[in-house]
């Protein structure tokens, strides 16, 4: 990056739901100043660029590329490739593109048994013929291609090299500019790093008032008005912030809300989901096998619960194929 | 197939109870199959979670967890106290993965009861057989999708 010369900008979005690209627009003031230092040479949600802009451009072209998203679709690996071959710097942006996120949940299904779901077992579909989408359809005018779903949903860093990785659905704004303020800076940290979030977990940021945590019964969200004051694990809320990686100021559980788990897990923990596990399971105040296991039978779906934001990127990454 | 596939067992075992009931089977010469690889850990409550999935990542056909008997055997007291509130949900949630309840076993095995650990070895190692292997990596192989 000369000195002078603007720093060339994509950003694009493959499986998400668009709350990334809120996010960035988040910036509020602060993006007029991201457009004075940067021009923005790929966004396909809020300007009118083609694909085959991206494809004239030389290799290399973009300084950096925010990639959020994750990879459902032949489209999605695509545009994957494409997009790292065309950009110096690519960043995982958000949940999706880092961890799988939401979309990745997928992955206790497979492709076959989520279309027969979506398009025939839904009890609003009204689908009489029993019509799925195809990839190729004949048509007078010719042959209509639309991309492949694959069955199994997969992070950016599963399909392609990434240099940076920046958590959070979505990141939050000041996070966000952080990132942006240390790539104008060119102060950007070793190939590879997770940025724009905090060394330490939720818990860390989390306000409330912590005393031991003894659970004697699990609630799901809508079965307790939770005490605006103390942790929420101790009342007996799974709440992931002792697995999850600090940096958004602990949001959720300032407004009563247990922390999901969307920046992902902290450093040096190789699997989030069984780390939450662990932590919520080994303050089980139960001093018998058959008590325990009744009051760990309150959660009634751990892979979603444990694995809400980050299946993909799990150990396992998915529920086996080929024996539901 | 079936008559070649030899399952590979991972067992995590506590130091004090379950290795040396296995320890002591070894020196008794109880027979037991050569499929179980132990791998020795302080305590059962220092069995992590993740350790079983990354067994089965792995390549593990089936995976072991063993420490002292509640309520008092534990050398540091309620370690095994751990095991018996995180286990329950690791199995529902390896169900939720689609591995069969059969590939996992967790309970307790005192340092007396060698011939129980004999035993646990060859019926798991027997169970694990049937299932056929798990084979884990090629969830990610395919290309394709």
């Amino acid at each position: 990056m000369a000195k002078k010369s603007k720093l060339k900008l994509g950003l694009y979005w493959a499986a998400s739901c668009g709350g990334c690209e809120i996010a960035v627009v988040e910036l509020r003031e602060k993006i007029l100043l991201l457009d004075e230092a940067a021009d923005i040479l790929f966004w396909p949600v809020a300007m009118d660029f083609k694909v085959k802009d991206v494809e004239a451009m030389p290799d290399g072209h973009m300084d950096v590329c925010l990639f959020n998203g994750a990879i459902r679709t032949s489209e999605n690996e695509e545009m994957a490739h494409l997009l790292r071959r065309k950009s110096k710097v690519l960043v995982a942006f958000g949940s999706c593109a880092y961890e799988g996120c939401i979309p990745g949940l997928a992955n206790l299904f497979d492709k076959d048994s989520i279309l027969r779901r979506v398009y025939l077992e839904v009890p609003t579909v009204d689908n009489p013929r029993g019509v799925l989408p195809q990839p190729a359809t004949h048509l007078p005018e010719g042959e209509v291609e639309i991309p492949r779903l694959y069955n199994t949903v997969k992070t950016l860093g599963q399909v392609t090299d990434v240099d940076y990785f920046v958590p959070g659905c979505p990141p939050q704004p000041h996070q966000i500019w952080a990132v942006v303020e240390a790539i104008l800076g060119g102060k950007l940290p070793p190939k590879g790093s997770v940025v724009g979030a905090n060394e330490k977990t939720v818990c860390d940021e989390c306000k409330r008032l912590r005393e031991e945590k003894r659970i004697k019964k699990f609630y799901r969200y809508h079965e307790i008005i939770p005490d605006p004051e103390h942790c929420l694990l101790e009342q007996g809320i799974v709440c992931a912030g002792p697995a999850t990686r600090g940096g958004c100021g602990a949001l959720c559980p300032q407004v009563n809300q247990p922390c999901r788990g969307c920046y992902g897990p902290p450093p040096n923990v190789m699997d989030q989901g069984a780390a939450l596990l662990s932590a919520v399971a080994s303050v089980v105040d139960a001093n018998s096998e058959e008590e325990a296991a009744r009051i760990v039978g309150d959660i009634l779906d751990p892979a979603g619960t444990f694995y809400r934001f980050g299946l993909p990127a799990s150990t396992l990454h998915r529920a086996r194929l080929g024996n539901r | 197939m079936a008559g070649t596939f030899e399952p590979r067992i991972i067992a995590f075992v506590c130091n004090w109870c379950t290795y040396t009931a296995a320890d002591n089977a070894g020196v008794s010469r109880l027979e037991q199959p050569p499929n179980v690889d132990v791998i020795r850990v302080m305590c059962s409550g220092r069995i992590e979670p993740a350790f079983i999935l990354k067994a089965f990542a792995m390549g593990a056909d089936g995976v072991i967890v063993s420490g002292c008997h509640p309520p008092g055997d534990c050398y540091y007291t309620n370690g095994n106290y751990k095991t018996f509130r995180r286990m329950p949900l690791v199995e529902r949630l390896l169900e939720q993965f689609g591995i069969e309840k059969e590939r996992f076993h967790w309970g307790w095995i005192s340092g007396a009861e060698a011939i129980k650990w004999a035993q646990l070895t060859h019926e798991f190692t027997e169970r694990v057989r049937a299932l056929g292997p798990l084979n884990w990596s090629r969830q990610l192989e395919s290309k394709e999708d």
